[in-house]
C-alpha cells in the first residue's frame, strides 16, 4: 500500500488508534529504506546525466553572458550580448528557419510513410521479411555513408539522376538544396520510425479488428476510428524522437554541402559546431546551444502535455 | 442489430472477389514501387562498390564483381584501425549501458520511492536533450580533464540513457511481481533478484535496445570528429568522411563506394542475420 494512502486512511481514523499509527510509522520507514535503495541504483546513471547533460547546460547558459573568442585573453562578462548579436545575425536567422523547415517537412511525411509502410508490411503474408528489411535497412547505414551514398545521386551529369537529365543540380542550387537533403532525411528516417510503428501495431488487439468488421467497417474506416487512435501512444514517442532528430542530424552536411551553398542548408547544431570548432566563438556558440536546447524542450514538452501522460506514468 | 445477414454479399460474391483484386494492385504496385526507391541507393552503391573502377562512371556497364576497388581503398587508409575503434567505443558502451538501464529501469518500474516522479523527468530532459546538442560544453570539460583523442572521452557521455531506461522500465512492467516475491521467499537479495530473475527475461528489451544504441554508437559522427586529432583514435564514420573528402572528383567513386560499403556491411548483415529476433524483441519490449 502507497503510504500516502495510509496516511489518508488514519486520518480519518481517531489518532489514539495504535494500530494504524504504527502500520503508518513502518510504512513511512521502510518507504524511507526504499528510497535509499531508489537513488542507490539510480546513482550511476544519475552521476553520468548530471556530468554530461545537466551541467554542460548549466555551463552553456553561464558563458553565453561571457564575450568568449579569440579577440579576448580571458572571458569577459558581456550580459545579453551574445543573444543580441544573434538576433542580428542572418545566417542565426537562416539555420533557424532552415532547421524549422526541416523539421515540419520530415516528421510528418516520415511519420506517413511509417504509417503506411508498417500497415503494408503487417498486411502481407509472404515476403514480410524482405518488405522490413527493405524500408529499415537506412536506419543502419551511418548518416556520412548515406551522405555519400546520396551525393553519388545528386552530383550532376554522372550522377544516378544525371543520367535522367544532366542539368538538375539540386545541391549547388540554393533554392532546391534543402529540399534534396529533406528528401535524403526522410529515406534515412521513415523505415526507423516504422520499426516503432510495428510494435505499436503488434499491441493492438485483434478481436477490436473483428469486432469492427462484424460491424461492416472498411479498412479506411477501421484505420481512422481504430488503428489510428490505438497508436497515439507510440505517435507521441515517436514525434518526440524524430522532431529531436530533426536538430540533430547534421553529419550529411559536412560530407554533402558544408551548409552551403551560401547557408542555404545550414542548421543550428552545424552553425554551433561551426562557430564553436572553426571560428573559436565560445560565447557565442554557447548561446546558440542554450537556444537549441529551449527549443528542443519546448517542441518535446508540448508532445509531453498534448498526451495524457499514458504512455510514460500509467501501467 | 448490426449484424442482420446480408444476402447481397453472397450474390455478388464472384464480382467482390475480382474488386478485392483491383484494391490489392492498387496497394502493391505503389508500396512495391516504394520499396524499390528505398532500395535503390543501397543497390547503386553496392554495384558501384564492385565494378572495376574503368566502368564506374557509366551507369549501363555490366561486368563480373571485382574486389580491387576494397584493396585499394585498404591500402590507402587504416580501415582496419578504424574498425578496431569503433568496435572498442560499441562494446564498452554497451556493456556500461545495460548494467547503467537495468539498475534504473528496475528503481523506476518497481520500487515506489521519493523523488521518482522528479528523478524520471530529469532522466526524460536526456531523451530531449541528448549529449550531442552539448557538444561545445562537454568538448570543454573533456579538454579539461585531458580526454580529447581518446577512446573513454568518446564513450563517457553515452554511458547513461533514459531511452534505454525506459525501455527496461517498460518491459520489467509486464513481468509478473510474484516471480520477485518468490525469489524473496527464497532469500534472494536485490542484485541476486536482478540477476536471476530480470535479466533473463529482459533479453527482448536488451537486443532491441543493444540494436538500436549500438547502430547509434556505429554511426555516430559529430562528437568523435570534435574529439579526436589523430588517426589512432578515430572510428568508422570519421575515418569514412574523411576518405571521402580527400576525393573531389567523381574518378574515385568506386573507391567511395567500396569504402561505404566496408563501413555500412558489418551492421547491415548484423541487422540481415538477427532480423527476426530483433523485430520480436522491438514488439515484446517496452517500446510502444
Amino acid at each position: 500500500m502507497d503510504s500516502s494512502q495510509i496516511l489518508q486512511t488514519s486520518a480519518c481514523l481517531p489518532a489514539r488508534d495504535e494500530v494504524y499509527q504504527r502500520a503508518l510509522h513502518k510504512e513511512i520507514r521502510s518507504k524511507w529504506r526504499r528510497t535509499l535503495t531508489g537513488w542507490l541504483l539510480l546513482a550511476p546513471s544519475l552521476v553520468f546525466l548530471a556530468i554530461f547533460t545537466i551541467y554542460p547546460i548549466i555551463k552553456s547558459v553561464i558563458s553565453s553572458f561571457y564575450k568568449d573568442n579569440l579577440s579576448v585573453m580571458d572571458p569577459v562578462f558581456t550580459g545579453l550580448d551574445n543573444y543580441l548579436s544573434l538576433f542580428h545575425d542572418m545566417v542565426f536567422w537562416e539555420c533557424f528557419f532552415n532547421n524549422l523547415l526541416v523539421a515540419v517537412v520530415t516528421v510528418p511525411i516520415s511519420i506517413a510513410f511509417a504509417v503506411i509502410m508498417a500497415l503494408f508490411a503487417n498486411s502481407l503474408k509472404k515476403g514480410k521479411t524482405i518488405v522490413r528489411l527493405g524500408f529499415t535497412y537506412p536506419t543502419f547505414i551511418p548518416l556520412v555513408a548515406a551522405a555519400n551514398i546520396w551525393m553519388f545521386i545528386y552530383t550532376p551529369i554522372y550522377g544516378l539522376l544525371g543520367y535522367i537529365n544532366p542539368e538538375w543540380r539540386f545541391l549547388a542550387d540554393s533554392d532546391t538544396a534543402i529540399w534534396a537533403l529533406i528528401v535524403m532525411l526522410i529515406w534515412k528516417q521513415a523505415g526507423y520510425i516504422m520499426l516503432f510503428y510495428i510494435a505499436g501495431l503488434h499491441g493492438i488487439s485483434r478481436e477490436l479488428y473483428e469486432a469492427a468488421k462484424i460491424d461492416g467497417a472498411n479498412s479506411v474506416k477501421i484505420f481512422i476510428k481504430i488503428t489510428w487512435p490505438m497508436l497515439k501512444p507510440t505517435t507521441i514517442y515517436v514525434l518526440i524522437i524524430a522532431l529531436t532528430n530533426a536538430y540533430k542530424m547534421v553529419d550529411h552536411l559536412y560530407i554533402m554541402t558544408k551548409g552551403g551553398p551560401g547557408n542555404a542548408t545550414n542548421v543550428l547544431l552545424f552553425y554551433i559546431y561551426q562557430t564553436g570548432f572553426d571560428y573559436w566563438d565560445t560565447g557565442k556558440a554557447s548561446a546558440m546551444t542554450v537556444i537549441l536546447v529551449t527549443l528542443l524542450l519546448m517542441v518535446t514538452s508540448i508532445c509531453f502535455f498534448v498526451q495524457d501522460k499514458k504512455a510514460y506514468y500509467n501501467d | 442489430m448490426n449484424n442482420t445477414y446480408k444476402p447481397a454479399m453472397t450474390r455478388y460474391h464472384g464480382k467482390r472477389t475480382r474488386k478485392i483484386n483491383i484494391n490489392k494492385l492498387l496497394v502493391y504496385i505503389p508500396m512495391f514501387s516504394l520499396l524499390f526507391i528505398s532500395t535503390i541507393p543501397l543497390l547503386w552503391i553496392i554495384r558501384t562498390a564492385f565494378i572495376p573502377q574503368s566502368l564506374t562512371l557509366d551507369l549501363t556497364a555490366i561486368a563480373a564483381p571485382v574486389l580491387d576497388n576494397f584493396k585499394r581503398v585498404l591500402a590507402a587508409a587504416p580501415f582496419g584501425k578504424y574498425y578496431g575503434n569503433t568496435i572498442i567505443i560499441v562494446v564498452g558502451v554497451l556493456a556500461v549501458q545495460f548494467v547503467l538501464i537495468t539498475l534504473a529501469g528496475y528503481a523506476f518500474s518497481r520500487i515506489d520511492f521519493y523523488g521518482s516522479k522528479a528523478l524520471f523527468v530529469l532522466f526524460l530532459s536526456q531523451l530531449m536533450i541528448a549529449p550531442e546538442v552539448l557538444i561545445l560544453p562537454n568538448y570543454t570539460l573533456m579538454t579539461k580533464w585531458g580526454l580529447t583523442d581518446t577512446r573513454i572521452g568518446i564513450m563517457l557521455p553515452f554511458f547513461a540513457s533514459a531511452m534505454g531506461t525506459l525501455i527496461v522500465r517498460q518491459t520489467i512492467k509486464t513481468i509478473p511481481y510474484e516471480l520477485e516475491e518468490a525469489a524473496k521467499v527464497d532469500g534472494a537479495n536485490l542484485f541476486q533478484i536482478l540477476w536471476k530473475v530480470y535479466v533473463p527475461l529482459l533479453k527482448p528489451a536488451y537486443i532491441s535496445f543493444g540494436m538500436i544504441s549500438a547502430s547509434f554508437q556505429w554511426n555516430n559522427f559529430l562528437w568523435p570528429l570534435v574529439m579526436t586529432d589523430s588517426v589512432e583514435k578515430r572510428p568508422l564514420s570519421l575515418g569514412l568522411a574523411m576518405f571521402a573528402m580527400s576525393y573531389e572528383t567523381g574518378a574515385q567513386w568506386s573507391d567511395v563506394s567500396a569504402a561505404t560499403v566496408l563501413v555500412c556491411a558489418p551492421l547491415l548483415i548484423l541487422f540481415i542475420i538477427f532480423q527476426r529476433q530483433f523485430m520480436e524483441s522491438f514488439m515484446h519490449s517496452g517500446i510502444k
